[in-house]
């Protein structure tokens, strides 16, 4: 106390070196707190550079794909008009792959050579005679993928080192050639048109997201085809007509808290519900886009009152002072103020349901399935759990598909963002 | 004709009928003297005639699609397989797809009772066709008769306005029943198997017993499968895994919040807020990817070198990737919250001498305490149901461990690799599933209602 009032009388308290002390601690604290938190929103952006980063590393690969040239020589003897579908194409390619190397002979040589183009490459002769018949008898120089752990070699640097899982299974034989083919340039990296045109596969060369795109294209359909509409006349039911009562708490709740149930147990109503109760087949988009629909409500609801929350009141009662009965002031003049916001919150609930993949686990749509589906009942599976199918396989190739796919499927992420960003800017409208 | 063409047919056929109506109304009009005349402008006589065909049409095809399969295959299997047995599963789906495949492809010959399969199938032929048609006819007819019977009452007294009205009012209650139907539907779908399942399995093992390995033997002596049902191993690993990412996530989001809110100009928050807010957009598939094939060997790695054994399928890398994931979720809710503060507090804090970071731990944090508290709990929600990162990046076997550097699996896990392929409803293996998304759910409804309560009691003080 003493020292205190001294302080106070001698002049100024704010002197001592106890307080200055202080205050230097107190300034420091403050500096200190300010760096915490820059330091976390820094890590927070590190993280979003970190798995943006490693994936589109590891992903552009995916779009560029070692191809081997070879002149195949449509061989008369082999083809007729009589065996299209049943002729030895294996042969054909087998002969070319010989005729680049006519030094080997022995039989577990030209094994090893001919394992170097990809096991697919007969499928697509087959498919070129088919579609042309003509050019039987000719000789044509053409492209084919190159088996997926020679397109690693080609790819990586590390490809080489057994070590970290690039050479394997390439013999010291196949290592030569392939050497020679890329010094004759025979061998060159080409834009992988494969990997949007073909379905999923097992080898990884000849694997592609078609069939993935389209079934995600056709479970997405479904989705907005049952959630828009309910959706938009749920939200306006709840924010324009309903009274306040316990009843519609209740509803209000449910659907607060369905926006917060894990996406898993969706996926046990699905299989409980539409395949077991109503006996919907498995794996198709029909049942894929219903669940998701399901989970894609509450969004679209919670946006959707918002955006005619945003409608002032004048509007409501301009119209209903011109005569308007409650629907048609709702129907015509508030919910197409609010579209441009119920829109926003759709695109965003589809955004999300988009990327969705454990509930359609549980529906079966994560079979392998190599045809490239054709409507909403064909069995199919979508691009996310494609991406969960790859990242399972061990072929180191497939790394690279899946970091691919992962592109693509922010690619579709990102844009569908900015159209609901544009939108909103545009369409906004300030009362 | 296939459901999808009968849909556009409906469609079609209601704005037809919406024309007839309408033009029934001008006519009417005519008759009594000008469009003024009528109670309600012709539009309306045209939507309720459309909708007096869709509505009954569709409710009549929805039915029909989701008991017909049943019905159909109920009749075949009980007129050409009266032996079987309906208790076993597997037995009626086998037949199911055999009759199925038969009848889209051809008949068999030369195998065991390949006569009664392809009676069967014969049958199931006709009878699905029958149907069809049967569902298609009733459908249209049902709607038109309907429809037609209103566009013939049509006159100038008749309101059809307020009935255009009902019908949409009517329509728009129905949309907004579906979140109650949803929730009823999880509720049974979980709750019906999983009482079988706890009839099989007392509730108090599954409660509180302390093994978890599903697989039942199939021969007496095999090892491994034991068929042992305690969950508390998933619980805790699924918490475990939860508590790795709540300590990611929590500093690093709420720090940054408090920064965003309190600190950072305009131009870093315009900038910065966003940007961590895409990684609330980024699909869990694309985490579980990250943390399988990225984190997980890293901190092996790592493990390696300092000396520490990390398993490859550790709780520590699903459950950082997951806190990351996570961040935005709390960072953005914390944000709303703080901002959501009244200014008047801060200054009375700051002109009595305070710092601004004295203020913020001694005023604004206690005043936004119980959202924040709510935020987290709706975070820990989302950890505990959180599905595809376990799948990828945790472990399989159940442990009970407290040790983040070990391989645990969590509730969602089991239900996913339990639920996928083939299902036995008869067999606690798959009920268990059922069992545990129950516990899930209850678990997480539990958090949201919580978190809801705290938010809505405590934080609107200020207003």
């Amino acid at each position: 106390m003493t020292s205190r009032l001294e302080a106070a009388s001698s002049g100024s308290h704010w002197d001592t070196a106890a307080f200055k002390r202080r205050l230097r601690r107190r300034r420091s604290a403050e500096k200190r707190f300010k760096w915490y938190g820059i330091g976390a929103v820094l890590l927070g952006i590190f993280f979003v550079f970190m798995l943006f980063s490693s994936i589109a590393i590891n992903g552009v690969g995916a779009f560029w794909q070692t191809q081997i040239q070879l002149d195949i020589y449509f061989d008369p003897a082999e083809i007729s008009e009589a065996n299209l579908y049943s002729a030895n194409y294996g042969k054909l390619v087998k002969q070319a792959m010989y005729s680049q190397f006519p030094e080997v002979a022995k039989r577990k040589e030209k094994r090893q050579l001919s394992r170097m183009v990809s096991v697919g490459a007969d499928v697509m002769l087959q498919d070129l005679v088919t579609s042309d018949p003509s050019i039987i008898g000719t000789t044509q120089s053409l492209w084919f993928p190159i088996d997926d752990s020679f397109d690693m070699l080609y790819k990586n640097d590390f490809g080489r080192d057994p070590d970290k899982g690039g050479a394997g299974l390439i013999s010291k034989n196949q290592l030569g050639w392939f050497d020679t083919l890329v010094e004759k340039g025979k061998i060159e990296s080409r834009f992988n048109k494969r990997y949007f045109t073909a379905g999923d596969s097992r080898e990884p060369e000849l694997a592609g997201l078609r069939g993935a795109l389209m079934g995600s294209f056709f479970t997405i359909l479904v989705t907005l085809a049952i959630s828009f509409p309910v959706g938009v006349a749920a939200a306006c039911y709840l924010e324009e007509f309903a009274p306040r009562n316990k009843f519609t708490d209740f509803i209000e709740i449910n659907i607060n808290n369905l926006a917060a149930v894990p996406s898993v147990v969706f996926g046990i109503l699905g299989l409980a519900v539409f395949i077991n109760f109503f006996g919907l087949p498995r794996s198709v988009p029909l049942v894929g886009g219903l669940v998701l629909s399901l989970m894609t409500i509450p969004t679209i609801i919670i946006a959707g009152r918002a955006a005619l929350r945003a409608v002032p009141p004048s509007i409501r009662e301009g119209a209903l002072a011109l005569g308007a009965s409650k629907t048609q002031a709702v129907i015509q003049e508030v919910v197409p103020l609010a579209m441009p916001g119920m829109l926003t919150g759709t695109i965003i609930g589809i955004a999300q349901a988009l990327g969705e993949t454990a509930p359609l686990l549980m529906i079966g749509m994560v079979a392998f399935i190599v045809d490239v589906p054709g409507g909403p009942l064909d069995p199919s599976t979508v691009l996310p759990v494609q991406i969960f199918l790859w990242a399972d396989s061990p072929e180191r190739a497939f790394l690279e598909k899946t970091s691919g796919a992962i592109l693509i499927l922010l690619a579709f992420l990102i844009a569908m963002n900015i159209v609901a960003v544009i939108m909103r800017r545009r369409f906004e409208r300030r009362w | 004709m296939t459901g999808w063409t009968l849909v556009l047919l409906v469609l079609a056929l209601s704005s037809l009928f919406y024309f007839l109506a309408k033009r029934r109304s001008l006519r009417v009009a005519t008759t009594v003297g000008g469009i003024h005349k009528l109670h309600s402008a012709p539009r309306y006589y045209g939507v309720v005639a459309a909708l007096l065909f869709a509505v009954p049409a569709m409710l009549v095809l929805g039915v029909w699609l989701s008991i017909n399969q049943n019905i159909v295959l109920k009749i075949v299997l009980t007129e050409y397989f009266p032996e079987l047995n309906w208790e076993s599963q597997v037995d009626v789906d086998w037949l199911t797809s055999q009759i199925q495949i038969l009848a889209q492809t051809g008949r068999l010959e030369n195998v065991e009772n390949a006569e009664v399969l392809n009676a069967a199938a014969d049958r199931y032929q006709y009878l699905t066709s029958l149907s069809d048609t049967l569902r298609n006819a009733s459908v249209l007819a049902l709607g038109a008769i309907v429809s037609f019977i209103f566009i013939l009452f049509i006159s100038a007294r008749l309101k059809a306005r307020p009935i255009a009205e009902t019908l949409i009012q009517g329509l728009l209650i129905f949309s907004s029943l579906i979140a109650i139907f949803t929730t009823i539907g999880i509720v049974l779908s979980v709750l019906f198997e999983a009482i079988s399942f706890f009839r099989i399995i007392p509730f108090t093992e599954f409660m509180f017993g302390l093994e978890w390995s599903p697989q039942i033997a199939i021969r007496e002596d095999q090892v491994g499968s034991s068929g042992l049902f305690g969950s508390i191993p998933l619980f805790t690993g699924t918490l475990l895994i939860a508590a790795v990412a709540m300590t990611v996530a929590v500093p690093v989001g709420l720090l940054s919040a408090i920064y965003l809110a309190e600190y950072a100009s305009p131009n870093v928050r315009s900038f910065a807020k966003p940007a961590l807010e895409i990684l609330a957009g980024v699909p869990t598939v694309v985490y579980g990817f990250f943390a399988a094939l990225v984190v997980a060997p890293y901190l092996s790695d790592l493990g390696a070198y300092l000396g520490l054994d990390i398993a490859h399928e550790s709780a520590l890398a699903a459950g950082v990737v997951m806190g990351i994931m996570i961040i935005p979720f709390v960072s953005s809710l914390s944000d709303d919250v703080i901002t959501a503060l009244p200014q008047s507090i801060r200054e009375a804090s700051l002109a009595c001498g305070a710092t601004k970071s004295e203020t913020i731990k001694k005023v604004v944090f206690p005043a936004a305490l119980p959202g924040i508290v709510g935020a987290l709990l709706l975070a820990i929600s989302r950890a505990i149901g959180e599905t595809m990162i376990v799948l990828m990046a945790a472990g399989l076997a159940a442990k009970l461990t407290a040790n983040p550097l070990e391989s645990v699996t969590t509730v969602t896990v089991q239900i996913v690799t339990l639920l996928v392929g083939d299902q036995e409803f008869d067999n606690p293996k798959t009920l268990a599933a059922f069992a545990l998304g129950l516990t899930l759910f209850v678990a997480t409804l539990v958090l949201n209602m919580t978190a809801l309560y705290i938010v809505r009691k405590y934080s609107e003080q200020y207003d």
